[in-house]
Parts: structure tokens; sequence; C-alpha cells
């Protein structure tokens, strides 16, 4: 599946607070359906770099949910405001521009295509990185495989998402577990914790891990799988300016030496395709 | 229809160097790429004799209106791209230009031989933003670098070759001037201006390799005078480029006396620039005044 050549206006369907974050709804008319763990560039129609300054790059976001919509499809992001580009997506309101490139990147495999002996999946989420493993979630659902969600955050405001996107009449997801640190909800520590407990099991050998969060916690999720021989994908993430091959900005190091382009060979990455998830 | 030393091209704008993949652009968005293909010729990513795994990261930073990099220059090698990456640029519907660099004469020559030797590539873009391992000079710094070297290479094929000019000189023309005097059919510039920038929360260098190349329109007025000082005191066309991201952009370079205009960093923020400003181009939409 490729991606419609070009960047497409798209309208703000509706941007919402949720927790410390926002819930950040594109209607797509004219893209395919994006696949789980796929992203897109977005930047927007005004504001965005025409009077000089910053935000100037379009920005690389990962794709929670969608949805059919009257007209095409709904794509939902989850976006925090951490600098200029952020910023300005947080502040958009329903109805104005925004430029689109995508979908792009590789998707998730299902637990049989990375491993046939696998039966199900982990989801490993951690703080804002829980957006793709919400619409993995439904994808194995919808296919029928078995699987556990982790959820791991660092406090209430930094959960945002987790209503909208793993709870279903205002109630989590049963499949759902949680850990946060300061305690709040589910187990007090980090999401790891519970990942250690799981790979502890009997038939932790016969599921798929899939992961996206914080660098740290994904290098903890790598080194915790490779320890107990276990298969991971890992949605990551990079500095990118373009998002489709062309500026080699998103540079990943590979085990045998050189470097992967995390826009075109990624965002999911196996984790025993890199030497270790790098992180400060 | 411009003219590019005797190649015939469907409209004035091309890719600037290493900023456009487009054998995976071609992948990620299939065969569309080639039928609405954003530049009237494609210039490739700079190769060198041996294969360039490129730079640790991290290899990028946004700055105000543009953006720094230092990726350094990751490719297949010479070989590499002859049997790989050529028979698939082959494919694209324009005239192929292939960028090269080196560190020595004999690896610079053999680089243009080969290459001007396949009937795939209309013509060769020098890549001299580089050092002579003998002299430790940046060759495209210093003029008489620029013509001893093209002095070896002009005999070597009939085949165009255009100069990048480095901007990072007091005096680009007296550069530009040597080139011609070697015997180079065009000049491009300018070439990414060399910059840094502090990430002000850690206060190390943004970039790993410490430094890098400014590009975008930040650099715009820049390159704007360093094309009409070029094209002042040379007869040979010349491409220009920096920061142009629209048909009014475009308008200025080929007002300063540029045959062919380059994008390069605006095709990152929109995949089909190119296009674009050739279309803002051809139908004059730059033509309003950009005073207030």
């Amino acid at each position: 599946m490729t991606a419609p050549f070009g960047r497409r206006l798209c309208e703000v369907a509706a941007n919402q607070a949720t927790g410390g974050y926002r819930i950040f709804s594109l209607l797509d008319r004219e893209g395919p359906e994006p696949e789980p763990g796929q992203f897109y560039m977005l930047a927007s129609e005004e504001g965005w770099g025409e009077g000089g300054g910053r935000p100037f790059l379009p920005r690389a976001i990962s794709v929670a949910e969608t949805a059919p919509a009257k007209e095409g499809i709904r794509l939902d992001f989850l976006i925090e405001g951490v600098g200029p580009g952020t910023d300005r997506l947080c502040e958009l309101e329903a109805g104005e521009g925004v430029w689109v490139t995508g979908p792009l990147g590789n998707s998730f495999a299902t637990p049989k295509q990375v491993n046939p002996v696998a039966a199900g999946a982990i989801l490993v989420g951690g703080g804002i990185g829980i957006a793709p493993m919400a619409i993995w979630r439904r994808h194995l659902v919808e296919k029928g495989i078995p699987l556990r969600v982790l959820l791991g955050f660092r406090n209430e405001e930094h959960s945002g998402g987790l209503d909208e996107l793993f709870c279903s009449g205002g109630t989590l997801c049963p499949d759902v577990g949680l850990a946060t640190e300061d305690g709040h909800a589910g187990h007090q520590g980090y999401v790891t914790d519970l990942l250690v407990m799981m790979l502890a099991g009997d038939d932790a050998a016969s599921a798929v891990v899939y992961s996206c969060g914080p660098p740290a916690m994904l290098e903890a999720v790598r080194a915790l799988c490779s320890e107990h021989g276990v298969a991971c994908e890992l949605a990551m993430e990079s500095p990118m300016a373009c998002g489709f091959g062309a500026c080699f900005g998103c540079a990943v190091p590979k085990p045998e030496g050189g470097y992967m382009r995390l826009c075109v060979d990624g965002p999911v990455v196996r984790g025993d395709a890199i030497a270790e998830v790098a992180h400060a | 229809m411009p003219d590019f030393c005797g190649i015939q091209l469907e409209h004035p704008v091309i890719n600037a160097s290493g900023t456009y993949d487009a054998i995976v652009a071609r992948k990620v968005f299939g065969d569309e790429l080639l039928e609405d293909f954003p530049f009237s010729a494609f210039v490739s990513k700079t190769i060198t004799p041996e294969p360039r795994a490129g730079n640790e990261p991290r290899r990028i930073w946004e700055t105000p209106a543009g953006m720094l990099n230092s990726i350094g220059l990751p490719n297949k090698g010479l070989e590499g791209f002859l049997a790989e990456d050529l028979p698939q640029l082959a494919d694209l519907p324009v005239p192929l230009i292939v960028s090269v660099m080196a560190t020595n004469r004999e690896d610079f020559s053999r680089m243009v031989a080969d290459v001007a030797a396949r009937d795939e590539v209309a013509a060769i873009e020098l890549n001299v933003s580089c050092p002579n391992v003998h002299s430790g000079l940046i060759v495209g710094e210093n003029p008489a670098e620029t013509e001893a070297l093209l002095k070896v290479l002009r005999p070597l094929t009939e085949k165009p070759l255009i100069v990048k000019l480095t901007p990072n000189v007091a005096a680009p023309e007296v550069v530009a001037v040597a080139a011609e005097s070697g015997g180079a059919d065009a000049v491009s510039l300018i070439n990414t201006l060399k910059a840094s920038a502090i990430d002000p929360a850690t206060r190390a260098p943004a970039l790993a390799a410490g430094h890098g190349g400014l590009s975008g329109p930040a650099v715009r007025p820049i390159a704007l005078q360093q094309l009409r000082v070029v094209t002042a005191v040379t007869e040979i066309p010349a491409i220009g480029m920096g920061g142009i991201s629209s048909g009014a952009d475009a308008a200025e370079f080929l007002a300063a006396g540029a045959t062919l205009v380059a994008v390069g960093t605006e095709s990152f923020r929109d995949p089909k620039a190119g296009s674009r400003i050739a279309n803002e181009l051809e139908t004059g939409v730059y033509q309003r005044s950009l005073r207030i």
C-alpha cells in the first residue's frame, strides 16, 4: 500500500483536551486507511513557516485510531505540546486546515508473521506512546488474536488518551493493566514491572511483544524480551524532516553497522534489528 | 522549455542533490511519483568511491525558517550505485544528473569516467565541498584547487560538468571563474552554509557532529546575492538554489541570472514542491508585489 503522492489539505474535525494531551482529529477525504504503527507528517495550513521562524518542518505523528466518516475517514492523533510544532497543532480549532502527508512507514506484523508459533500479543505502551497501541489493539481484537495490554503513566495528567482510547462505556477495557509511577491507578511502578511478571509465565514464549513509549522504556522492553527469548516489535521515534526517505535525518544504528532510515525502514522495528534504543 | 548545456528540460525546476531519494520515494508513493515527477531533471545524492554509512545521529535540527543537517553523505559507493541505483534511476521520466565526490584527483577521475560512460547519465555534478587529502585544502574553497581539478576531469568526458559551489568563502565568484577556466560547463550554488545550534536544555551541540549545514528560507537572500556576483562574472549557466519555496522565490533566482533553479528543503515539507513551484512560475502567480 502506498501513500497518495504529495501533501493534502485536511480539516481539523475536533481537538479535545485529554489530561495533559490533546486528541486531535482530522477529516481525511482522500487518504487510504492507515495500518497500525503508521504515521503522518502534519503541519498547519496557517502559522507554519510562511512568515519565517518556527515551526518550519512538518511533525511526524503516529496515528492512534481511525474510523469511517461521512466523507472519507477520521484520523485521531494523541498530541502533547512540547515545542513550537506540537504547540501549534494543539491550538488548532475545528475547521482549520492541516497539511497531511501519509500514511507513511511500515506497520505492526501479526504475532504469527513475527513468529510462526506465536499465538498471542502483549502490548506495552508508555505515556503518549499508548497512541499506536490503541489502533493495533483494535485490529488484534478484530482478528480474534488473544492479547494483553500493559500501559504505564507518570501520573494522571500524563495518562491523557486513556479514557478515549482504552475504555468502553466509561470502564477500562478488561484486557488492559495499568502501572503508574505515582500510584494513582494500578500497580505503583513501571509498566515494565508488569511485563517482567508476564514474561515469567509459562506461555510467554508463545507471545509477541509490541511496544511504544519513551526511549528508556522501549530499551527496557527490548532488553527484557531479548533476555526471555520473546520476539518484540518497537514503534520508535527519531528526528525527521520529511517522512519519505529524502532527508536522511532519522538514522537509527543497525547492529551490523550502518544506519536504517526510520521513516521508511520503520517506525516499527524488530527488537533484534537494532543494537539498542538510544536514550538519555 | 529551458536548454541547459544542450539538455532540453520541461521546466526550470530541478532538485538539489541529497534532498530527494527518488528510489525510496517511489516505494512510498508508488508510480504516481513517476506520472507527476516534480522535477525536470533529477540530481542524485552524492556518491563517493567507497560506501559510506553517514554520520552518527543526531543529524538534523530545525532552526528559524530552516534546518541544520550533518548527514555525512551515506551512499552505496561507486560500484553499488552503478549496479543497483542507476538502473532504477533510469526509470525516471527526466534526464539524470549524478553528483560525485572524492578526496583526490585519481578517485575523482575514476568516478567521472565510470559515471560518464553510462548512457543513463546526462550530466555530472562535482561536489567539491571536500578536502583534497594531498593538500588538505577544501577544493571548492580554493580557486587554484578547483581549476586544477577541472583541468584533470574535463578531458574525461564530453558530458556537461557542473561545479557545485560552496557558500563558505569570501568570494564565490573567484571560485566560479576558476571552475569556468578549468572547463566547467555550469555552476550550481549554493551548497549549505556552515552553521551550528546548541540545545539550550543540555548546553551541548544540537548535532552529533557539532556543526552542520544550514538550508531553507533562512539562507535565501545570501544565496541570491552569491548567485548575482557569480553570474555577473561568468558566461556558463548557473543553477540557483537556497531556500526556494515558491514560484516567487524561483523568479528571483531566475532574474538574478540562473538558468535553472533547484529545490531542496522545501521538498521535505511538500513532496511535490518542485512541480508546485514550476506551476507557480508558469502561471505567474509570483508577479504580485512582494514589497509589503
